[in-house]
């Protein structure tokens, strides 16, 4: 078994609350000087930049994931992770139109950059990618799992966009296996006040919105696979993910 | 009438005092941050009981007068430190988003 240390959540320059030095390149390298084995690129409602962050990644002997944190409807953030990058591509053009048209306003949320992996600007995101798109809770699961994707309710711990904050329950009618925590101290605490969380595997995210800040790895999970080959280890991430192994 | 006269008439506690002699021509509740995002008029007090920091980015992003958080919510310390760091007029009242918006029809918004 492997000993994998990972970060689900990341944010980069594309999100317009992250800091503009924040490039899937950057992201990488301070990935790797934290001690991640995997990261996953999760900004809200895009995965334009995933396509530099594999990139960048491979340049630093880190296993990428892509994904995005999804807002829903009800403002209820959901991380959503694939399996491979072109299945992230596909499900990003799902749900670019389903987002609403509201410009996104420089001044107060920053710019939201799509870059290649030597931080070049390929182009700035118009419409402001933080704010709900249309689609409602109940629809995300089947449609990410539609593009080969797994997903599950963000920083549940948190008030802001937090599953719990905004329904005050888990509906059991939406279909999570998962949810991550902010505070891995908080599980305790949430266990006993959410009766409906225990049957939820909890996974950590960091939603670290600037590269500099990324904390040190401590969260893991093992899986049995040479960590060498990123295409085998994802591989084998989804398949325990999907079995509810992990 | 003025946020500085909105907040006396109707008793609204002050947490931050923003533009207090910016015009208040409208009321606008809702607490579905990307609704009011896009619906909320520019000039208007906006009733919420949403209290985490994005409220100040949307409340900024909608050029609401000021904000009045409704039935006794406080807001969260991020939500009071974005508020003082753009100047975002911020009040707060025991009161239901229904009495508040009742009276301050009745007071002529």
């Amino acid at each position: 078994m492997s000993r994998l240390y990972y970060d689900f959540h990341v944010h980069s320059c594309l999100s317009p609350c992250a800091e503009d030095e924040s490039t899937p390149q950057c992201l990488a390298g301070f990935g790797r000087l934290c001690g991640l084995s995997l990261m996953a690129l999760t900004d809200h409602n895009s995965c334009k930049n995933c396509p530099a962050f594999f990139q960048a990644a491979a340049a630093y002997g880190l296993v990428p994931i892509a994904g995005m944190e999804l807002e829903t409807a009800e403002e209820i953030h959901v991380v959503c992770l694939f399996e491979t990058l072109a299945e992230a591509v596909a499900f990003d053009q799902a749900v670019a139109i389903r987002r609403r048209r509201i410009p996104n306003r420089r001044d107060i949320f920053g710019a939201q950059r799509v870059v290649d992996s030597e931080d070049c600007l390929l182009e700035e995101e118009p419409w402001l990618l933080a704010t709900a798109t249309e689609l409602s809770l109940q629809e995300v699961p089947a449609l990410v799992s539609a593009y080969g994707g797994i997903c599950y309710p963000a920083h549940i711990d948190r008030t802001a966009n937090g599953i719990l904050s905004i329904l005050g329950t888990f509906p059991p009618e939406v279909p999570f296996r998962y949810a991550e925590l902010h505070s891995p101290t908080q599980a305790q605490h949430l266990l006993q006040q959410y009766p409906s969380l225990r049957d939820k595997r909890l996974l950590y995210g960091s939603d670290t919105h600037a590269a500099a800040m990324l904390p040190e790895a401590t969260a893991y999970l093992e899986l049995d696979v040479p960590t060498d080959d990123a295409a085998a280890v994802r591989k084998a991430l989804f398949s325990a993910l999907r079995e509810g192994k992990v | 009438m003025t946020v500085e006269e909105l907040a006396q008439t109707f008793s609204l506690e002050c947490l931050v005092s923003g533009e207090i002699t910016r015009q208040v021509q409208s009321c606008y509740i809702g607490d579905l941050l990307s609704r009011v995002m896009g619906q909320a008029p520019a000039g208007c007090v906006w009733i919420t009981i949403m209290t985490n920091s994005n409220v100040c980015a949307v409340a900024t992003l909608a050029d609401v007068a000021c904000i009045v958080l409704a039935e006794g919510e406080q807001p969260d310390a991020a939500l009071l430190d974005a508020a003082m760091a753009h100047g975002v007029g911020l009040y707060r009242s025991d009161r239901s988003a229904y009495m508040l918006a009742a009276a301050f029809a009745a007071g002529g918004i």
